[in-house]
């Protein structure tokens, strides 16, 4: 073959290697597309769009979206306080016992909610194994509360958190820590001024996921906390009791949930793919 | 079959009973709220039978076109459900709105929370629920569990969890009656099949299930 007879075949090879799409993948691709994005395309296009403005104004809607924003954003900054420093731990020690740790404290990722929620029950309901004798010194009850919703929220959603700064916090490694510690900063004074600066923006992205996923909780939330307007039904117990009585009223609330969530997407603008990717 | 769920234990035994004398045959089951399989139903839900727990929901379904001719095949009380050895002591319809007696009841939407809704009217009493489950067996759970003190159900639903949970009649004078239907549906899978089946719920061997439950008459 001549050298310009090898040069076009390399560009032909090329070409359909690494710029265009092969046929074979981009019909299983396109449909994917069309699976992932045709509900939400129908969730705006039957929309009831004039009569939003009402819907939303309604009493119960109000009520659940602001107990909704209340709860997952008090549940996040328990993850923050708790998850954080479990991901530290998860991420800085070296002990074989820590894997399998690790393996449980995420299960909530992997379990259905549902099931989170009655291992709720039986741990900190009236007769839960922790729920029984709080119940009985203070005559508190978790489940039904706001407090309950709360709980079954940072049940759910920590995990993402702690997953995420803790994939972090590994990327990162320790030299920067050690480098710090030269110097003669205190462990804490590492932690606030070198460690977490570092990993903040997998921190915000944690906490956003956190968030976002605190707000759509149903399984667990439903089944822990019951549903009772204004003290523990949230937008996702709404959509899914107006689904019964009024349809639009589900689709308006789907909507806002929609929009949340892709306010969400676009704040992270693309922080969670690239996960473990922190700047050095 | 879309069922209620208060028809949960009678009907998965009717259920065995005819695929038992007929082998070959396997009768599928799905239980919830009225509500919801009405609405299941209109949105094509692969079925032949339908069965909600009072006639509202039923009548709702045949506005909607989606059954025809409905007909009753069994009623129900409501009844108060307390957990085992009754901590709370609820004696009556009216301790269910004493302060410190956390209830559960339905949501309205569904058969028994508008019964429970009715009742509380009729006793004239302001039941103050901590929850509002989607189904009746929704509510029976948080009693039979012990997280609250007391749950608006069926009476057969009390009967189902016996030993678990304890009843708390609900005296005549206030007694809230509803009436289970059943109906095919206007399109079914198999037409023949589900007239079968309709058929031996009406007749001798389905009212022994149904008594056996603790239903009342049609």
């Amino acid at each position: 073959m001549s050298p310009a007879g090898r040069r076009r075949a390399a560009g032909r090879w090329s070409r359909t290697s690494t710029t265009a799409t092969p046929a074979l993948l981009l019909a299983p691709a396109l449909l994917a597309v069309g699976l992932l994005l045709l509900p939400l395309v129908a969730l705006l296009v039957k929309a009831p769009w004039s009569a939003m403005p009402r819907l939303l104004r309604e009493p119960v809607v109000g009520q659940a979206l602001r107990l909704s924003l209340l709860t997952a954003t008090v549940s996040t900054a328990i993850s923050l306080l708790l998850g954080v420093p479990l991901a530290w731990v998860l991420a800085r020690t070296t002990s074989r016992a820590v894997g399998l740790l690790r393996s449980l404290v995420v299960l909530p990722l992997v379990l259905p909610p549902v099931v989170g929620g009655v291992a709720l029950l039986l741990a900190f309901g009236r007769r839960g194994l922790l729920g029984a004798p709080l119940h009985s010194a203070t005559g508190l009850t978790l489940p039904f509360s706001t407090a309950g919703v709360v709980l079954a929220e940072t049940f759910v959603a920590m995990p993402f958190l702690v997953v995420t700064v803790e994939g972090a916090l590994r990327s990162v490694g320790t030299a920067l820590d050690e480098a710090a510690a030269t110097l003669g900063a205190s462990r804490l004074r590492t932690l606030r001024r070198v460690t977490l600066p570092v990993v903040a923006p997998s921190l915000l992205a944690g906490a956003a996921l956190c968030w976002a996923r605190a707000l759509g909780e149903f399984g667990a939330t439903v089944t822990f906390a019951g549903s009772f307007p204004g003290r523990t039904q949230t937008v996702p117990l709404a959509v899914a009791i107006a689904l019964e009585s009024d349809p639009e009223a589900a689709v308006a609330l789907s909507v806002v949930l929609l929009v949340v969530s892709v306010a969400v997407l676009l704040a992270l603008r693309g922080r969670w793919v690239s996960l473990g990717r922190v700047p050095r | 079959m879309l069922a209620a769920a208060s028809l949960t234990d009678v009907l998965t035994t009717v259920a065995r009973e005819v695929e038992r004398a007929e082998p070959g045959v396997t009768v599928a089951l799905s239980f919830g709220a009225s509500s919801t399989l009405v609405r299941q139903v209109a949105e094509g839900a692969p079925a032949d039978i339908l069965v909600t727990a009072d006639e509202v929901s039923m009548a709702r379904a045949v506005d909607a076109g989606t059954v025809r001719a409905p007909i009753r095949i069994a009623s129900n009380v409501l009844e108060i459900a307390v957990p085992k050895g009754n901590p709370a002591r609820v004696r009556s319809v009216a301790d269910l709105a004493r302060h410190g007696v956390s209830v559960a009841v339905c949501q309205a939407q569904v058969p028994c929370g508008s019964a429970a809704t009715r009742l509380f009217a009729r006793a004239e009493v302001t039941v103050r629920a901590v929850t509002q489950e989607a189904d009746v067996r929704g509510v029976l759970t948080k009693v039979r569990l012990g997280e609250v003190d007391a749950g608006v159900v069926y009476a057969t639903d009390v009967r189902a969890a016996a030993g678990a949970v304890e009843g708390v009649p609900v005296p005549e004078a206030l007694r809230v009656v509803v009436r289970t239907s059943a109906a095919i549906l206007t399109r079914p899978e198999d037409r023949a099949l589900a007239e079968d089946f309709l058929a031996r719920l009406t007749s001798a061997p389905g009212r022994v299930a149904f008594d056996a439950a603790g239903f009342g008459p049609a």
